[in-house]
């Protein structure tokens, strides 16, 4: 049943999941920036293709924003914010 | 174009939470100057070393940065130091490009990006001695190799962490003497980076790291299991008010001691200069203007001492991030950004380095929004109005099953007030003069650190430094004009009321009664509003010379406490502290919400809407006491 690439927003990975970024896509996110501008900041906070990520912790109330692990360091950012960017659960990436 | 002589400069360049003050620190110790930059109020921290060779160097400590397309004035100075674009600013002879040793990844593509801007470039590899503790090897040589610029390790806080650095920059200052390398203005190309060459330069960074770093790295599992704590969802923020609580109580606590020690300093100094001095206006221009006035504020220094002691260790232990990212989601729910909390939390001390603090929000309209409710936040220069008008008029008697004071509940209800009145005030504005969605929040979560005393200390001493120097020009000016005008012109000759009752102050003061009857206050409480402008806290000074009480210090406070709940009424008094949670009347404040946002529109909106909450809050507040206790 694995061999479906499960392709989802980073603002719907669950917690304690690894996934790997595999594209970014600013379309979706309302911000008060100029297009292209949220892509680029989230490209200079490491979050790049083939980047790996992981949910660590969620805010309070209704679990935002969250800190992500972006390879080595983590990143605080919204849950509307993380959904620019698209995942692919990796093999590994526990239950 | 050869640079004047002078001094060799070099600039330092980092990412956020790379260490650079720490560097900083320790490259220059205490020879060290903060100022602004000319034009902006983005702060210019520069020092001077010898370097081993013997040489002079100025070090400039620029406002970190992920990239050098700026997205905030600090980045934006940043970026125009480097390219030589600064007027005012000497061309760098080299940049040392700082980078956390233990997230090259990160701090590398930056470096790539400087490297096209054809600038000599030292890469410092800072907290390597962490890095090493992970288990990290990196390769410095083959690291050189690859970038084509100088790589150094460093340990910015051991004594000898940066001697390699040292040496390095003597090196690149040779080759600039012999070669004439000094850079002219023209020569540094540069364009924002599109998406498309971010990716590239990642790339770029992949395939350098593979060949330069040795063996991989356990990042940072200490600070995962502690953020499990600090960041779980409702224990975070409970720890996080814990942390607060604590703060407060300190600020007040700790600082009582040094600042009855102030106190009792400036009275004998009053009294020294009042006995060695013939009566006249220069004495009373000494001892009432300066020595009271500019007093009044330097007392304030200990608390402010301490707050910024908390800030910086929260700061420098990398909880302050935390902290946004805890409130973020609660404090926007009334449109302000998570960073806010950093500039609000300041404003309890007082609202000018609160405001000054709104800098490190990148976006104008949530810097606008923090702005303009900060001075909400109950500032210590009301204190001494709180402390007087609460032992003057509310029982010392328990509540709540003995629990708490009334006095305590009273002042706990204030604080509050002033908070809750900055979150409606917020929510209002968000949805009509401020509308638009807030700045993404986008920060990094550094690791985990142990505050090093040197830091803290240097920190603590900047802060102090910068405070009494504003109080000995701004306030010192102020002082002046407000001793100015309440004491001329003279009382006529057989006056019966107290001399400031015929002053200028005092004419203002009469001017301003018939409007502030409707909320209970008397002629004397309009006059001390007008000497109040300059420091609210100046409103206890004046009304105890208008009760022409001569004693200073607690005996002043206490006296003066049993003749204001002779003469008020209780609804008086209640909208006096009502006035006060909003008290609209701070120059100071309003000058640095002008430099700031370098406007005079929201200094007058936040004059006008303050104004109006203080007298609608007063009257309501009047009111509703004369209606409940009688006049």
């Amino acid at each position: 049943m694995s061999e479906i690439m499960h392709k989802l927003r980073m603002g719907e990975l669950p917690l304690g999941i690894k996934a790997e970024v595999i594209a970014l896509d600013e379309s979706s996110t309302t911000s008060p920036l100029t297009p292209g501008e949220l892509e680029r900041r989230l490209i200079e906070m490491g979050l790049v293709e083939g980047a790996y990520v992981e949910v660590l912790h969620q805010g309070f109330p209704g679990k935002d924003p969250v800190a992500i692990r972006v390879n080595e360091h983590t990143v605080a950012m919204r849950r509307s914010e993380a959904n620019a960017v698209i995942v692919s659960r990796r093999p590994d990436g526990g239950a | 174009m050869r640079q004047p002589k002078g001094p060799h400069r070099i600039a330092l360049v980092g990412a956020p939470n790379c260490g650079k003050t720490a560097l900083f620190n320790a490259m220059t110790g205490s020879r060290q100057k903060t100022a602004n930059y000319a034009g902006v109020t983005v702060e210019r921290k520069e020092g001077l070393f010898v370097s081993p060779a013997g040489t002079h160097v100025k070090v400039i400590d620029l406002p970190g940065t992920y990239s050098l397309r700026a997205r905030s004035p600090d980045e934006e100075v940043t970026r125009d130091v480097v390219l030589g674009r600064r007027d005012g600013e000497a061309v760098p002879d080299a940049v040392v490009f700082v980078a956390d040793a233990t997230n090259l990844r990160q701090n590398l593509r930056l470096v790539l990006e400087l490297k096209k801007v054809n600038r000599p470039i030292i890469l410092a590899l800072n907290m390597m001695d962490a890095a090493e503790a992970q288990g990290l090897t990196v390769d410095a040589a083959e690291l050189s190799a690859e970038l084509g610029i100088p790589v150094v390790p460093t340990v910015a806080i051991k004594k000898d962490g940066i001697s390699g650095l040292l040496n390095q920059i003597d090196r690149d200052i040779q080759i600039a003497e012999t070669e004439g390398m000094a850079p002219s203005r023209c020569e540094c190309v540069w364009s924002e980076p599109s998406s498309h060459e971010l990716r590239d330069y990642h790339r770029e960074v992949e395939r350098i790291l593979a060949r330069a770093i040795r063996s991989s790295a356990q990042t940072h599992t200490g600070t995962r299991s502690i953020d499990k704590v600090m960041l779980h969802p409702a224990g975070g923020l409970a720890i996080l008010f814990t942390i607060l609580f604590i703060m407060f109580q300190a600020v007040f606590a700790w600082a009582e001691t040094p600042m009855d020690a102030i106190d009792a300093g400036l009275g004998m100094l009053s009294t020294w200069v009042s006995s060695s001095m013939a009566e006249g206006p220069l004495r009373s221009l000494i001892t009432d203007g300066i020595i009271a006035g500019v007093g009044s504020v330097v007392i304030f220094l200990p608390q402010i001492i301490v707050l910024f002691f908390f800030i910086q260790i929260l700061e420098d232990s990398g909880y302050m991030a935390r902290a946004a990212f805890l409130l973020d989601k609660l404090m926007g729910g009334v449109g302000l950004h998570g960073r806010a909390f950093i500039p609000l939390l300041s404003s309890f001390a007082c609202a000018v380095p609160g405001i000054m603090a709104a800098r490190v929000i990148a976006s104008r309209r949530d810097r606008i929004l923090t702005i303009m409710v900060a001075p909400l936040m109950t500032c210590s220069a009301r204190l001494p109005v709180y402390t007087l008008i609460i032992a003057a008029f509310v029982p010392s008697r328990n509540v709540l099953g003995g629990w708490i004071g009334l006095p305590g509940l009273v002042m706990f209800g204030l604080y509050a007030s002033g908070i809750l009145s900055a979150l409606a005030l917020a929510f209002v504005m968000k949805y009509t003069v401020l509308r638009g969605v807030r700045e993404p929040l986008l920060m990094e979560l550094p690791a985990y650190r142990l505050p090093r005393v040197r830091n803290v200390a240097l920190g603590l001493y900047d802060r102090g430094k910068a405070f009494l120097l504003r109080a000995g020009t701004t306030i010192f000016a102020l002082m002046v004009l407000v001793w100015f005008l309440s004491s001329y012109p003279i009382p006529p000759v057989g006056a019966t009321d107290p001399a400031i009752r015929y002053t200028i102050a005092g004419t203002i003061g009469h001017a301003l009664e018939p409007f502030l009857k409707p909320i209970g206050f008397n002629w004397e409480i309009a006059l001390a509003l007008v000497p109040g402008m300059a420091a609210r806290e100046v409103l206890v000074g004046v009304l105890g010379t208008v009760y022409s009480l001569g004693d200073s210090g607690d005996t002043m406070h206490l006296s003066l406490a049993a003749k204001l709940a002779h003469s008020w009424s209780l609804p008086t008094a209640l909208s006096l502290l009502a006035w006060y949670v909003f008290a609209p009347q701070c120059l100071p404040t309003l000058g640095v919400v002008r430099r700031e946002l370098n406007s005079n529109f929201w200094p007058v909106v936040m004059f006008v809407i303050y104004t109006a909450l203080a007298y609608g809050a007063a009257f309501i507040t009047f009111r509703l006491a004369t209606y409940l206790f009688g006049g």
